[in-house]
């Protein structure tokens, strides 16, 4: 689409809605978000960017091809229903880690890496749909 | 609110019953849409509604604040919402191939197509040559 | 027992990789699995003997209902089978080393072969009645793919299909007895259901069990008129033919009679059906034997008669009849496998096994003469080979038949008389006589293909001759095993002149008389009308049937889906409105308390929005955009309503989705035309009358719901764990990510998979781009997809 405002706006959107949709997801344990909602707003910018300069500059921008985001999503996804089994706990179990570096507490778990997995099966979805149909 | 909701639910399932039993295949898709809408406003309804506190714990407190929101209701819908999105994007597809391959987007003549070719619902039989049993 | 047929089907898996590593030599390699498994089973021996059982057991599946263990019972009768079919599995191996040596497929047949083997193992010495049928079903499975090794013929994939849906429906009928039994007696182990045959047989369904039972074992061992999917299967290779109709699958059936024998047998039903169908199946697959020229046709035909036997002695069920049994189980597995491989060698030799077109083959394959001369005398039963002492059994049993003992022992001599007759042909036929120009010029087979049925053979002599000393060891505990009360006897050759002595004396002078005149008895009328009527008769009849429910699917396939989508709707959403209005009258009743009070003006502002848009929509149905924009508004009128009811992430996500779905549809609406709404105004008031009675529908349903007391426990439980648990503040995430992971994990790959399918359809090559001739559909997307590919 040719309209300066979208292309200039888009460009500076584009960053932002990737952070918020970063930032929604992380958060996504503790307050509204997560990784439906985040792989939605993040499949979102890179809609936006595909209405405004083209699927081509799109993938550019996305550098993997959408359909390798699935495959990594679901990946981590059985990855980390997994691991829990290698400590002989069911398929799924939530297994957690926390390390405090003093001012940062980080929590790392399955959880955490499932919801990567579901975020970037979302991601990847959309972004392949939008992408066909935008292409033909 | 849990008064009127069946009710919305109700003209929202209605419209998309009648749109689903139109000739397009666009309309029947947006029939779809509303129907999945429909279907969830139904289970949230089903949890109980409460204009109460969001199922969110504070931070400090093990618990959320009573009375809270059903969250089992929200956790399915959510996933029902992305997973009617994924329905949707599928049939448009299918309707946009069906439009590709056979030039129209009316079920009716999709029917006459697939009479040109009725043989195929007939499977071949192997059964009746052959063998020197 | 557990390791061993495990380790056969491991085997078996691997056995593309321990070809790859061997090549040629891989037949002798694999041998050794089979015959370290009969040397572990032959060590077994001494125990049996000294009347002794074994049982080990794993718990697999337990239920309240009942157990599925993979439980293994060894005792005279599985451990005979077992040795049967390792023993016989060594030859085979080595033998379809050899007869299959250069084809590709030949580390397909170690594969298939290896895993049948591991099945019918499983089949002999399992316990439990539910794995029974599992390893059963197995050798229905893998006999298919056997059967059907030269997929590219048809007449080949006819067989192998025709085997599988009989033993299959078969396999399927003796489920339900055998479950139908576990429930009658509370055991599900035979072991324990040995003892327990009162039990059963004082059940109400005992006729019903009996019935199913011999459905599935009838159709496996080939009693007519389920016989006819045997010789079709002969369109195997050799090695596969030998093996299956010999020693193994056919043979299955008769050891599950055999096995349960002591649980069903002994009554009226019994004699009559399992001794009735042995008899009626001896008699008339022993003269179809002479109506061939095939020499595999010709050992099929025999081999039913031979099945037939058993049968009728299993069904007879005296003392006589076990000894019998077991002798005649083991001499017909020696014999046959060894005429079954010489057929073969001389197939793969010679070029045809077409008795007229063969002869004088005697100083060219020396060896397997020998071993086919031998083996034929055993199946002829003329001392002193080991066949002569089973037919003696045979017919003594048959005089000492419950029920009219005149009738059996005569049908018996006459069914005798035949195969006396066809022993002579597959021997004489083509070994002596002139020589005659064959297809192939014979020389003899190589070593790995007649050291089987020499060996065979020379073990034929060797139980004849010295019976003692299979006798005490293995036929006592064998013949105990079936007839459920210990045994003892001996064998021996000689029994003075007695009246079956002189039944077999007037059998061989008869099949001799025969043989003179085999050639115009093959070409007589009556001949002629007697294949046609029973070898024909029933494939027309299987072929009838299969026509026919093919038939009835094809018809019922064009008259409810006929292809018009809203018809298929309608005929959905009437029976959906009947069933839940049929349950709310009679059941629930009509709940209808909606009161208007409490509801807060922005409730009600965003109601009207969401009423007012969907009347748009109707009003204007012909205007896709304002389509696109009344969903838009439902949509988003729902996040708000999420919204207000405490649903955060859910008003999120709607909001997301709804923008998300406007994009979508547009971009395909760019690409497809308008189409009008042509449907008569008739069909749109009944769409109209069918959408409102369902849109009620919906309304009361929630009502009616709502309505009824709620249990919040599972929530609660959520929003107690959440933090404590699963160190998460977002219940609704921590029940998708943690508590409800797995169901999470299904919707997302649903989600992959939309996704896959999406970009599929929209790149695949068009269909019509490339040629549409070849195919008659263009309705099928997966032939579509088939066309993308390969242009």
């Amino acid at each position: 689409m040719k309209s300066l405002i979208l292309h200039t706006a888009t460009r500076l959107m584009i960053g932002v809605l990737v952070l918020f949709s970063l930032f929604l997801f992380f958060r996504g344990h503790d307050e509204p978000g997560g990784g439906f909602i985040g792989g939605l707003v993040g499949a979102g910018a890179f809609t936006l960017y595909a209405i405004a300069f083209g699927t081509e500059a799109s993938r550019k921008v996305l550098r993997v091809h959408p359909i390798t985001l699935i495959a990594i999503g679901l990946l981590s996804l059985v990855v980390s229903g997994l691991i829990p089994m290698f400590v002989a706990e069911p398929f799924l179990t939530g297994k957690w880690l926390f390390i405090e570096w003093g001012a940062f507490d980080t929590k790392l778990s399955t959880p955490l890496l499932f919801d990567i997995g579901v975020y970037l099966c979302v991601v990847g979805f959309i972004v392949t749909v939008i992408f066909s149909l935008e292409e033909e | 609110m849990d008064t009127i909701l069946p009710i919305i639910a109700g003209a929202i399932f209605a419209t998309g019953i009648y749109l689903l039993l139109r000739r397009s295949l666009i309309l029947t898709i947006i029939g779809i849409i509303l129907i999945s809408n429909s279907v969830n406003l139904a289970l949230f309804s089903l949890g109980r509604l409460s204009t109460e506190n969001p199922p969110l714990i504070k931070a400090g407190s093990l618990e959320p604040l009573a009375p809270f929101a059903n969250p089992l209701p929200q956790a399915l819908i959510l996933t029902a919402i992305v997973i009617g999105f994924g329905l949707l994007a599928f049939a448009l597809a299918l309707a946009y191939r069906s439009y590709r391959e056979l030039g129209t987007v009316d079920q009716d003549e999709l029917l006459e197509d697939a009479e040109d070719t009725s043989a195929a619902i007939v499977p071949r039989n192997d059964f009746k040559k052959g063998g020197d049993a | 027992m557990l390791t061993v047929v495990a380790l056969i089907f491991i085997v078996a898996l691997i056995s593309p990789w321990i070809y790859k590593l061997f090549k040629e030599k891989s037949g002798w390699v694999l041998a050794l699995l089979p015959f370290g498994s009969f040397l572990y089973l032959a060590s077994w021996l001494p125990h049996i003997a000294a009347g002794n059982v074994v049982q080990q057991s794993t718990t697999w599946v337990s239920m309240a209902l009942f157990e599925v263990n993979l439980a293994f019972y060894l005792d005279g009768l599985s451990l005979m089978f077992g040795m049967i079919i390792t023993g016989i599995g060594t030859f085979i191996v080595l033998y379809g080393s050899g007869y299959l040596a250069g084809d590709a497929y030949l580390p397909r047949f170690y594969c298939a072969i290896l895993l049948f083997m591991g099945s019918m193992l499983g089949v002999v010495l399992a316990d439990n009645l539910i794995s029974i049928f599992v390893f059963w079903e197995l050798t229905s499975f893998t006999s298919f793919i056997l059967i059907g090794f030269t997929h590219e013929q048809e007449n080949s994939r006819r067989a192998a299909l025709q085997a599988l849906l009989v033993t299959g429906i078969g396999g399927l009928a003796m489920l339900a007895g055998l479950v139908l039994m576990g429930f009658a007696s509370g055991h599900w182990e035979v072991s324990a259901l040995l003892n327990e045959g009162d039990i059963i047989r004082n059940n109400p369904h005992y006729l019903a069990i009996l019935i199913l039972v011999l459905a599935g074992a009838f159709t496996k061992s080939a009693q007519f008129p389920f016989s006819f999917w045997l010789p079709g299967a002969m369109a195997a290779p050799t090695p596969v033919s030998a093996y299956l109709h010999s020693a193994t699958m056919v043979k299955a059936g008769v050891y599950l009679l055999a096995r349960l024998n002591p649980v069903l047998g002994s009554t009226e039903p019994w004699l009559l059906l399992v001794g009735g169908f042995g008899l009626l199946t001896l008699l008339v697959s022993a003269w179809l034997s002479l109506s061939f020229t095939d020499m595999k046709q010709i050992l099929a035909y025999s081999t039913v008669m031979a099945l037939g036997t058993m049968t009728m002695l299993i069904g007879l069920g005296t003392e006589m009849a076990m000894k019998g049994l077991s002798v005649y189980i083991l001499s017909h597995a020696m014999y046959k496998g060894a005429l079954f491989m010489v057929a073969g060698a001389v197939d793969h030799e010679a070029g045809t096994r077409d008795v007229l077109k063969l002869g004088g083959l005697r100083s060219l394959m020396p060896i397997s003469f020998a071993a086919a001369a031998l083996a034929a005398i055993s199946m002829a039963g003329i001392p002193p080979l080991y066949g002569f002492i089973a037919k003696e059994l045979v017919y003594e049993a048959a005089l000492e038949a419950p029920l009219w003992p005149v009738l059996v022992i005569t049908l018996a001599v006459l069914a005798n008389i035949a195969i006396v007759a066809a022993s002579a042909i597959v021997v004489i036929r083509p070994f002596l006589g002139t020589k005659v120009e064959t297809p192939k010029k014979a020389h003899e087979a190589p070593l790995s293909m007649w050291i089987g049925p020499l060996s065979l053979a020379v073990l034929s002599v060797l139980f004849g001759v010295l019976p003692f000393l299979i006798d005490k060891s293995l036929m006592v505990p064998v013949a105990s095993s079936v007839y459920g009360v210990p045994m003892d006897f001996y064998l021996s050759l000689w029994h003075g002149i007695n009246l079956p002595l002189i039944l077999s004396l007037v059998t061989l002078a008869g099949g001799i008389l025969v043989y003179r005149f085999w050639d115009g008895l093959r070409e007589s009328a009556p001949m002629k009308v007697y294949q046609n009527g029973f070898a024909m008769g029933p494939i027309r009849g299987y072929d009838g049937v299969l026509a026919g429910m093919l038939g009835l699917a094809g018809w019922q396939t064009r008259t409810i889906q006929n292809g018009l989508m809203s018809n298929y709707l309608v005929t959905i959403l009437i029976t959906l409105l009947i069933a839940v209005g049929y349950t709310f009258l009679t059941r629930s009743g009509i709940v209808w308390n909606p009161g208007f009070g409490n509801v807060l003006i922005q409730e009600w502002a965003i109601s009207i929005a969401i009423i007012t848009a969907l009347g748009i929509m109707l009003a204007f149905g012909h205007s896709r955009l304002t389509m696109v924009i009344g969903a838009g508004v439902v949509g988003f009128g729902l996040a708000l309503i999420y919204l207000m009811h405490g649903a955060a992430d859910l008003a999120m996500t709607q909001v997301l989705v709804e923008t998300l779905t406007v994009i979508l549809v547009v971009l395909v609406l760019i690409h497809v035309p308008k189409l009008k709404d042509l449907r008569s105004t008739t069909s749109r008031v009944r769409d109209g009358v069918i959408a409102v009675a369902a849109g009620a529908m919906m309304t009361l349903l929630i009502l009616a719901a709502t309505a009824a007391p709620f249990d919040a426990f599972i929530s609660e439980f959520y929003a107690e764990a959440s933090y404590p648990l699963a160190h998460g503040r977002n219940i609704v995430n921590v029940i998708l990510v943690d508590f409800r992971a797995l169901d999470t994990m299904g919707e997302v790959v649903v989600v992959a998979i939309a996704g896959l399918a999406v970009y599929a359809l929209i790149k695949m090559k068009r269909f019509g781009s490339s040629s549409d001739t070849n195919t008659g559909g263009r309705t099928s997307s997966g032939a579509a997809s088939k066309q993308g590919e390969s242009s």
